[in-house]
């Protein structure tokens, strides 16, 4: 499952640097998303959630030192919250960005600025 | 309780703001007051950190490791005292230079939003905490860099907007490695339980996104070019309170982070510091003397200051913290100065464009001055701040015997000096250009923006001038963040007197 998680939260990573490498400017912000999709996973995990250590207690649980770490999990929330904040700035910002300058390229914008 | 009221005010005053915000009278006075508020809040808190060394509240009571400390020593109370200050004048500039579609758009509002995320950042002693307000600043920051929405700020803002959330997202990311490795958030915990375990490679890798995250923050060597970019685009008031408190914020961090974790692994740290710190001075100089727009010079000389300050931090002795500290101080004060004497000119010619300009010194002599005496502060020419700030990093430097980023210092002042010149006699001596563009010439600077510049420029030569009292508190700063245990009895042995 760990092994998973990592390959997942790498894939995310890789997904978000390439696009914004790329020139359109509405693939950076889906960039700039993959990018913190992929640190809230990783943020998640560090509270060691696995099948032996359970998030809640069904009542079935007799030794709550298993139960794993809750904190990411308040933190991740907020981290999500910050996250469509941003990224709703950020579609708007690339909307103006396109009615003002007619063009969703960002080689475009050198040119426009000279 | 007196460590929450620079959160509270701004919070309340954006409320205040938001309640009426077409009434252009009404939001100048709730801001004022807001600022002024503000400012008694800050001194009071100096008065405190002066009086007892550390003050430190626990939010809700919670004991130290489990709940949200914040802290004041030294270092904080006097950022947090400088933000005020400039705080103070900057809202006063914006007053009469910016225009009232701007100031009815929510200008006042955004600007407390900034306010409210600096002091938290300065004040608080949770590494998510503090990413929360980097948060709220940034969002601030956005939205005031875009502010009008004109053309050129949209095309700035993308770059800006980028390369903070991928900062942000790097942040976020180390703070979740630190928390696997260490299982707290708090920073003089982390401290402690470095300190206990030494270091493991997982922690230098956290640290190093830290680095990389503050590093674009602060605008250093390889990732400053969001800040040329973007700066120069929103009216030059917003552009100077900018310049006075986002990077520096940047700056406080890492200092935070050095004397609390990344000073255990000095032999690792020190010559990165130093390398970033001298690529950044060089680079930002040099770009700074090939351009010929007032505003791109004066950003690119943020950059490359920052690479003093990077200098006092690498050097990690009591001088060079001070000196470093003193040195973010100087700068806040001299780059608003000159930042604002520069709109002021263009209020009066007409332009930012050093080829447009001329004359100044024979047409408004007091204009003049008003940049001449902050640029020659930047240069370093005594008896300025400017000169003490590097006077105490070259003599750390020397003191050390790091030779070759304090003779790159020494160099850089050099082109610093050249490039101030060169807006001087470009738009002060040379004769005004006969191909003015005359309907864009008003002739008149406005009152309230010229009295604020009177008062920052005033303020920048007293910092020179009264350093020999002054340097007392840097000192006592630099002493406290070398010797961290008091900042982590501070936090969590106040537990203790909590209870009781």
């Amino acid at each position: 499952m760990n092994l998973i998680m990592a390959i997942l939260i790498g894939a995310l990573y890789t997904t978000g640097v390439y696009l914004l490498l790329r020139r359109s400017i509405v693939k950076l912000v889906l960039g700039i998303l993959f990018l913190s999709f992929a640190t809230n996973l990783l943020l998640f995990f560090t509270g060691g959630l696995t099948a032996l250590s359970p998030a809640f207690d069904d009542g079935t649980i007799t030794d709550f030192s298993v139960l794993s770490d809750p904190l990411p999990q308040a933190l991740i929330l907020t981290a999500i919250v910050i996250g469509f904040g941003l990224a709703s700035f950020s579609m708007v910002l690339i909307y103006r960005f396109f009615k003002e300058t007619g063009t969703v390229d960002l080689d475009e914008l050198s040119d426009i600025e000279k | 309780m007196l460590l929450f009221l620079p959160l509270l005010i701004p919070l309340l005053t954006i409320i205040l703001l938001l309640a009426n915000s077409k009434n252009l009278r009404y939001q100048h006075f709730i801001s004022v007051s807001s600022v002024v508020g503000q400012l008694i809040v800050a001194i009071a808190i100096m008065r405190k950190v002066s009086l007892v060394d550390i003050v430190v509240s626990q939010v809700g009571s919670w004991e130290a490791p489990a709940g949200i400390t914040f802290l004041a020593d030294y270092t904080s109370a006097i950022l947090v005292l400088a933000v005020a200050i400039i705080a103070v004048i900057s809202i006063f500039y914006s007053i009469g230079f910016v225009d009232k579609v701007r100031q009815r758009g929510g200008l006042f509002i955004l600007y407390q939003g900034l306010l409210l995320g600096v002091n938290g950042s300065f004040l608080t002693a949770d590494i998510f905490n503090l990413y929360v307000w980097f948060e709220v600043m940034l969002i601030s920051s956005f939205v005031l860099i875009t502010l009008g929405a004109a053309k050129q700020q949209l095309r700035g803002s993308v770059k800006y907007l980028v390369m903070n959330l991928i900062g942000s997202s790097l942040f976020l990311a180390a703070i979740g490695l630190i928390y696997s490795q260490l299982g707290t958030l708090n920073m003089a915990d982390i401290a402690l339980k470095l300190q206990q375990n030494g270091s493991t490679p997982l922690i230098n890798s956290a640290l190093m996104l830290f680095f990389i995250a503050f590093g674009i923050k602060a605008a250093v060597f390889p990732f400053f070019f969001w800040l040329p970019a973007s700066y120069p685009t929103p009216p030059i008031a917003i552009t100077a309170f900018f310049g006075a408190t986002l990077t520096k914020v940047g700056v406080y961090v890492m200092l935070r982070f050095y004397s609390l974790f990344a000073y255990i692994n000095e032999p690792y740290w020190q010559p990165v510091i130093f390398v970033v710190a001298g690529l950044t001075m060089v680079f930002g100089a040099l770009m700074a003397a090939s351009s010929y727009d007032i505003r791109k010079i004066l950003s690119f000389h943020i950059i490359s200051q920052i690479g003093y300050m990077l200098m006092g931090i690498g050097l990690y002795s009591v001088i060079g913290l001070a000196g470093a500290l003193f040195f973010v101080v100087h700068n806040m004060f001299s780059k608003t100065a000159t930042f604002m004497a520069a709109g002021l000119i263009r209020q009066f010619q007409g332009s930012y464009d050093l080829k447009k300009l001329g004359g100044l010194y024979k047409a408004r002599p007091l204009l003049a001055f008003l940049f001449l005496i902050p640029a020659l502060s930047l240069a370093g020419i005594p008896p300025t701040s400017g000169f003490f700030g590097k006077l105490f990093l070259i003599y750390a430097g020397f003191d050390a015997q790091d030779w070759t980023i304090t003779i790159v210092a020494l160099f850089v002042s050099i082109i610093t000096l050249f490039s101030m010149i060169k807006i001087w006699n470009e738009a002060a001596w040379k004769p005004a250009p006969q191909n003015l563009d005359q309907e864009s010439v008003s002739g008149n600077v406005n009152p309230i923006a010229f009295g604020a510049s009177i008062v920052i420029t005033v303020l920048t030569l007293s910092l020179g001038l009264t350093v020999f009292w002054t340097f007392g508190y840097f000192t006592e700063a630099s002493r406290q963040l070398l010797d961290n245990q008091i900042y982590i009895d501070a936090v969590l042995n106040s537990v203790s007197t909590n209870l009781n």
